[in-house]
């Protein structure tokens, strides 16, 4: 009988008399790490000579392209030199999607170290954390000013925001899941229909609707409206589809002991999603975080520390990235504080990652290591 | 003595009608459900306010253009002459570039994440996937600018003089320094890395739903691994990576600070994607609206309004496919 696992590992009989050694299915040999190896030294190499020396090519972007491209071919006559065409074509697929998994944690690393690297020297003075930009020229070196100003207005727009659309959201998606019914289709087509809506148009209207027709002010709130309307709709689509994932027979238990809808639904249901409801928040908090062009169109910007978002205009972390490179772009000084910027923000979308993890827990079903110690406990006691 | 025993006459027909059952939920529910509903309906208000207000708003300068607000390629506002003639296929071109790039990355990627990673890996890949999704576009915008561009514009000249024979990757201009500088085709490069976490995520979840059977069924029968792909894992997620696919197009299309941070501005259609020049309808908005006014705004209105109409087609489009392909029903969205 098979076991668990994906490919299935058969039971031996124990014929060898070693014992119940199972079969490693998917082994990588010395033979594979070796090709692999020779190929790419093999392709660098060619490369290299033909970068450098003989042909007249140039950009660091077409060495690495050239190179992969050499790799690919080398591993295909290498493998080929060895094996069958099926295995070689086997192997070669192997290869070529692992290099996609490579290519997308490697993305990812650039974009960090990437301003981290360029903004490092803004970074680590202090003065970089807790000053704003109120006192400085352009001129001034980078142990005076920072970028407190933009971080307190990303937070505090961030926070106006979820408050109005989290909630909305993570309702409308109960609404969807649980009582459904005849505006349910219509709802969910509804909901759809707003994630196509770009970031710009929202950016856009609140500020033809709010600030032109209404006469508010540009300020931090009219920015966290746009922000908010971005928000919505992704919140509710995936709590919704969080919230359809809880099993049936949680509620109907729930129901079956007497319990009314909305006691369901905050005692049994909420809990039980509640780690792929944070994961859908923070993944929408992470979206509206980053919304550059709108929050410029609705906020302004502005060198001092705003901290009331309802009034005056409100620097953020995006708007000030954008500001110093496009506006001011010449100066190298802003442009390190830029990518000090960029740095900082990646590292609020971090952090709210982990809050997600920490906040939300396991999904429902797994236990964490110090519950299922205690489980253990109480079970053998 | 006989008893007459009588036959029990059968019950009238009228007694055996189905009960009514009247489940009378407690005031508490009825208001929770309430609360619900209005959660779900405001919804409706929200889109309708949205979309009213857009309609609205951009009816001027339909009316003063009509027809030809898709096919004028200037923004004057003297005469009333202007048309996202070029900046809507601007649009087009730089999505296409990013699909190309961004589907094959991705499709690998989530064949690699469903079916090639060993367990470890295939948890922290699925955070990084889900991290490069978090990551502001601004960030991929500076990066692209600062650190692609310089190292890209060699392969982008060579391109444009070695396969000129391709006519969209030709130059109707001499070649200088500045040529290729914020073309379409880097523009692209930078969006197709915002699109492909997207495309991953969708299609990982859709790889995972493949029957077991099946898979062990083509194992059974002797297949390669890359043959099980190929043959079941593939097939059955062709609705939903297809879905996932559009939904990245569509983002591709709404990317806005990216493009503005690269592209050489130009209102006029540029369709040789590696000379510089080129626009895209959210970033000609986040580029245009500060000098916009009254009319002018009137005019951004449009343009967003007919972009969002695109990418509502597009989503519409690709929910459509997903919720009738197999796959799809087994992720129903």
């Amino acid at each position: 009988m098979t076991t668990a696992g994906r490919a299935g590992r058969p039971e031996l009989a124990d014929v060898s008399g070693r014992g119940d050694v199972p079969i490693r299915i998917r082994q990588v040999t010395a033979e594979d790490l070796l090709s692999i190896g020779g190929a790419a030294i093999g392709s660098l190499g060619l490369t290299w000579i033909g970068f450098e020396r003989l042909l007249p090519f140039s950009g660091a972007f077409g060495f690495w392209l050239c190179w992969y491209l050499l790799f690919i071919v080398f591993y295909l006559a290498v493998a080929g030199l060895q094996w069958k065409r099926l295995v070689v074509q086997d192997k070669t697929m192997a290869v070529l999607v692992s290099t996609g998994g490579i290519f997308a944690s490697a993305v990812v690393a650039d974009q960090l170290g990437y301003s981290l690297i360029k903004g490092s020297t803004a970074i680590r003075h202090l003065n970089f954390w807790t000053q704003t930009m109120a006192s400085n020229g352009p001129s001034s070196p980078l142990s005076v000013g920072g970028v407190l100003h933009a971080a307190v207005g990303s937070l505090e727009q961030l926070g106006l925001a979820s408050a109005m659309s989290v909630p909305l959201g993570i309702t409308a998606a109960l609404f969807l899941a649980e009582v459904g019914g005849r505006m349910e289709r219509p709802v969910r087509t509804i909901v759809n229909a707003m994630t196509a809506l770009p970031s710009i148009v929202a950016g856009l209207l609140i500020y033809a609707l709010a600030i032109l027709a209404l006469g508010l002010p540009r300020s931090g709130f009219a920015a966290s409206l746009a922000i908010a309307i971005v928000m919505l709709p992704t919140v509710t689509r995936a709590s919704e589809v969080v919230l359809r994932v809880v099993p049936g027979t949680l509620r109907e238990a729930s129901f079956a002991l007497g319990a009314s809808h909305w006691r369901t639904v905050w005692k049994v249901i909420l809990p039980t999603a509640r780690s792929g409801l944070t994961t859908a928040v923070v993944l929408a908090m992470a979206r509206g975080i980053g919304e550059t062009a709108p929050v410029l169109l609705t906020a302004g910007f502005t060198n001092d520390m705003n901290a009331n978002p309802f009034t005056g205009w409100q620097a953020t972390l995006p708007t000030l990235i954008i500001n110093n490179i496009e506006i001011d772009g010449q100066i190298p000084n802003y442009v390190v504080r830029a990518f000090g910027a960029g740095f900082a923000l990646m590292l609020i979308v971090v952090v709210l990652f982990a809050i997600a993890r920490i906040v939300g827990g396991n999904r429902p079903g797994e236990l964490s290591k110090r519950q299922a110690r205690r489980l253990r406990r109480e079970a053998g006691s | 003595m006989a008893v007459a025993l009588t036959p029990a006459r059968p019950a009238p027909a009228e007694d055996d009608a189905p009960r009514l059952i009247v489940s009378r939920g407690s005031r508490g529910d009825a208001v929770f459900r309430g609360i619900l509903r209005a959660a779900g309906l405001s919804s409706f208000v929200i889109t309708a306010l949205i979309l009213g207000f857009l309609i609205i708003r951009s009816s001027w300068a339909f009316r003063a253009d009509g027809l030809s607000f898709f096919t004028k390629q200037d923004w004057v506002f003297v005469n009333n002459e202007f048309g996202i003639g070029g900046v809507l296929p601007g649009t087009l071109i730089i999505g296409l570039i990013a699909s190309l790039i961004a589907i094959p990355i991705a499709l690998a990627t989530a064949i690699f994440i469903s079916e090639y990673a060993p367990g470890r890996i295939r948890r922290i890949l699925i955070a990084v996937i889900d991290l490069m999704a978090a990551i502001p576009s601004i960030i991929y915008g500076v990066w692209g600018r600062f650190f692609l561009m310089p190292r890209v514009i060699g392969t982008m000249a060579w391109i444009s003089r070695h396969i000129s024979w391709f006519p969209p990757f030709r130059t109707t201009i001499q070649a200088t320094s500045s040529t290729y500088v914020g073309s379409p085709m880097i523009a692209g490069m930078v969006v197709s890395l915002m699109a492909i976490p997207i495309i991953t995520s969708l299609s990982r979840e859709v790889f995972s739903q493949a029957p077991q059977g099946e898979r062990e069924a083509a194992y059974a029968l002797g297949s390669t691994r890359w043959g099980m792909v190929r043959t079941v894992v593939l097939p059955f997620g062709r609705g939903g990576t297809i879905g996932a696919c559009m939904l990245g197009i569509g983002r591709a299309l709404g990317e806005t600070i990216a493009v503005l941070l690269i592209i050489n501005a130009s209102f006029q259609l540029n369709w040789h994607v590696t000379q510089s020049g080129g626009y895209s309808v959210a970033s000609m908005i986040a580029g245009q609206w500060q000098y916009a006014s009254g009319n002018q705004l009137s005019a951004l209105m449009a343009a967003g309004l007919v972009l969002f109409t695109i990418t509502l087609i597009v989503n519409s489009l690709a929910s459509i496919i997903i919720n009738r392909s197999r796959s799809g029903a087994a992720t129903a969205d």
